[in-house]
């Protein structure tokens, strides 16, 4: 790579490589941004069609269309895959594509990395989805793989294993390649707190992955001892206790959650300033807010296994302290009420996904207060209502912001406009099927109909009728996000480099198309 | 690859993640253990012989111990207790016994693992012998009338007058024949 700190670069000579294979052996932070986001949209379909058989299942009571154990397996790999494929590399591909225009910086602090952390990522999932045609079938113990439950399937199991062992390496080398393009890549004079809060949730994020995906991959490699090298981790029998495994697990999985969302709080902080013309308001609360969200993260495991039997004390620290995370959540979405208000507010899509965040996010949170306290968790641990609450944080939250994502920065990506109207069907399309889908989980959950089951009592069959239907009306509106997105990359009205009128930050002061290198001279604005 | 300002940093979160890694996998497991045995949370009770008591404390008053047993699905036992309750006085001892029968025509090896609930009771039940600390040998279709004796602590919490003691009962899976100290 040239080192000439001349003004004028031509960048011809660096342009992309010609042919297929520029995309297997690329190093540069904008083609494997595209490849992530490219992959997650594969895998959204795959997890989607796996969750529209479940909802085809459940549209009667009764069993019709699919054997309870392939039920089972479809719930399972409905959530490996929409978490380790569609959410987790989403972010990820964002991450690449936009925190080095943001800070300034040319590429990623470790490029080749950055390559073999993509590439392990197909083969991860090519690991996972083959499964579902092996003997004994794939993992149907849920997504959470308890012991001794997890144990209890086919020699497939150690296919799930391995491909989990993949994807968390992915994501380490990720997180830390992302970290040390934050501390080292910075435009000359940015100071931390001058950082966009994307930059600024995926740092913390990346803290996250960092410590506690390991733990994951330790859970999940003494399951493998059990199953097929005679530990006893897990077995009681052999002195082990399955609910060691609880407790590992969520040590993991609670701060995975906000792994899920955090980066989704720095799109959305990016995108109403826009669009309310307005500064952020309270830059550093949120970002102390977002720290206290990732540090109170470890301290709350436990809230996932209030029936396992806790001691009162143990249950009364966890109820309080997940209470607790509402606050700084709170501080979040009054800051980004407050941006709004008296701002020149338009609703271009990216908004419009963010308003409809906001608002069904917080929704998601309520439900999960409610999960919070201890003596009603009993009554709704494992029931639909529980899959209420995380799929309204999952889907408006964290898919609704990554595609306010795309709908924001795809001008600068392709250096098309997108059309505006089909992005607005779009949005509207899938807000209304959404609420059609999850809004009566709650209904059902309450009345206290278990998740993970293939059959129910009649009297939830209305409820699953009206949820099924909202499911295949999401599930086939995201063809227009499909046909939004190619029509974008085909053509379209040309972008300007600034794309929208209120918007700030470095990614907008190079050209639309972004070219393939960006910021080999530094800004010069922070020093 | 030169080296770079960034191989500092990489090898920090690099170190970090090996060590969440060991965390997890090595450390955990192990502590986990001794919290449990310390605390009694999770109705961990002893899993070696404690001494008696001397038998100068005694409690002045009397507490319900129920007996319960749990028969792991793989397993083809019958396994029961011989009372299901007594009425026992804190600080005095008492023994009662609990039967197993090997249904299976094959020899097999079974494993009982206590809990006791509710678990801030765990570490006030203690057990001077006890058939859970080791695994029983059987022949096919043998059946075995296994001895307890414990003794509950005179200092249990006066919130508690009922202690629920419930075993289940694992066949290990091993050869008799590999089992030198059964």
């Amino acid at each position: 790579m040239s080192t000439a700190a001349a003004g004028h670069h031509d960048h011809d000579d660096h342009g992309p490589a010609k042919g297929w294979t520029r995309w297997l052996w690329t190093t540069n932070h904008k083609d494997i941004g595209t490849l992530y986001l490219l992959f997650s949209l594969v895998m959204f379909f795959i997890g989607g069609g796996m969750a529209l058989i479940i909802r085809a299942e459940l549209f009667q009571p009764g069993l019709q269309l699919v054997d309870p154990l392939f039920f089972n397996s479809m719930t399972t790999m409905h959530a490996l895959v929409m978490i380790f494929g569609v959410v987790m590399p989403a972010f990820v591909g964002l991450a690449n594509w936009m925190i080095p225009m943001m800070i300034g910086g040319p590429d990623m602090a470790l490029p080749r990395l950055n390559n073999w952390s993509f590439w392990i990522m197909p083969f991860a999932f090519l690991l996972l989805l083959s499964t579902l045609f092996m003997e004994g079938g794939g993992p149907a113990g849920g997504w959470t793989l308890y012991a001794p439950l997890s144990l209890q399937g086919g020699d497939s199991f150690a296919f799930v294993i391995f491909s989990i062992h993949f994807m968390g390496i992915s994501s380490v080398m990720g997180s830390i390649n992302i970290v040390a393009t934050i501390f080292n890549m910075r435009a000359p004079g940015m100071t931390l707190m001058q950082m966009p809060l994307f930059v600024w949730t995926w740092l913390i994020t990346a803290y996250l992955l960092i410590a506690v995906i390991p733990v994951l991959a330790g859970a999940v490699t003494m399951l493998l001892t059990d199953r097929f090298f005679g530990t006893s981790f897990f077995n009681a029998a052999g002195g082990g206790d399955p609910v060691m495994y609880q407790h590992i697990f969520w040590f993991f999985g609670h701060p995975e959650v906000y792994i899920l969302i955090l980066p989704a709080f720095g799109i959305i902080s990016s995108i109403i300033p826009t669009f309310a013309r307005k500064p952020l308001f309270g830059y550093a609360s949120m970002v102390y807010a977002t720290a206290s969200i990732a540090f109170l993260s470890f301290i709350v495991w436990a809230h996932h296994m209030f029936t396992v039997g806790m001691p009162l004390a143990g249950e009364m620290f966890f109820m309080f302290a997940t209470m607790m995370i509402s606050v700084p959540t709170g501080v979040k979405v009054f800051n980004w009420i407050a941006t709004m208000w008296r701002g020149s507010m338009t609703f271009e899509t990216p908004m419009l996904f963010a308003i409809g965040f906001l608002v069904m996010f917080t929704i998601g949170g309520l439900s999960g207060l409610m999960l919070a306290i201890t003596p009603a968790d009993i009554q709704y641990h494992d029931t639909y209502f529980v899959v209420a609450h995380f799929h309204y944080v999952l889907v408006p939250g964290a898919i609704y912001s990554i595609m306010a994502a795309t709908y924001y920065w795809m001008p600068k990506w392709t250096g098309n406009m997108y059309d505006e109207k089909w992005g607005k069907i779009h949005f509207w399309v899938s807000t209304v099927f959404l609420n059609v889908l999850f809004f009566p989980m709650h209904f059902v959950g309450l009345a206290g109909m278990p998740r993970r089951i293939p059959d129910y009592n009649l009297q939830f069959a209305d409820w699953n009728a009206v949820a099924t239907i909202g499911a295949f009306g999401f599930g086939f509106s995201q063809l227009i996000f499909v046909y939004v997105i190619y029509k974008c990359i085909k053509g379209g009205e040309k972008a300007t480099d600034e794309v929208w009128e209120g918007a700030d930050g470095l990614e907008w002061t190079v050209p639309s198309p972004a070219p393939y290198h960006t910021f080999e001279k530094p800004p010069a604005q922070y020093s | 690859m030169k080296s770079s300002p960034h191989m500092f940093l990489v090898g920090k979160l690099a170190t970090l993640s090996i060590a969440m890694f060991a965390f997890g996998y090595v450390v955990m497991p192990p502590l986990y253990n001794v919290i449990c045995d310390i605390t009694g949370l999770n109705g961990r009770t002893n899993s070696a012989a404690v001494a008696a008591p001397d038998g100068s404390v005694i409690s002045d008053r009397t507490i319900t111990v129920e007996f319960v047993s749990v028969i792991n699905s793989s397993a083809a036992w019958s396994f029961k207790p011989v009372v299901q309750t007594m009425e026992v006085v804190p600080g005095k001892t008492y023994t009662t016994n609990y039967i197993a029968k090997n249904l299976s025509s094959g020899p097999a090896v079974g494993q009982a693992v206590p809990s006791v609930a509710p678990s801030s009771a765990a570490k006030y039940f203690n057990k001077i012998e006890c058939f859970c600390f080791t695994k029983q040998e059987f022949a096919g279709r043998a059946e075995k009338e296994m001895p307890l004796i414990f003794f509950v602590e005179p200092d249990l919490p006066r919130s508690i007058d009922t202690i629920t003691l419930s075993y289940t009962y694992f066949n290990t899976g091993e050869d008799p024949e590999n089992l030198s100290d059964s």
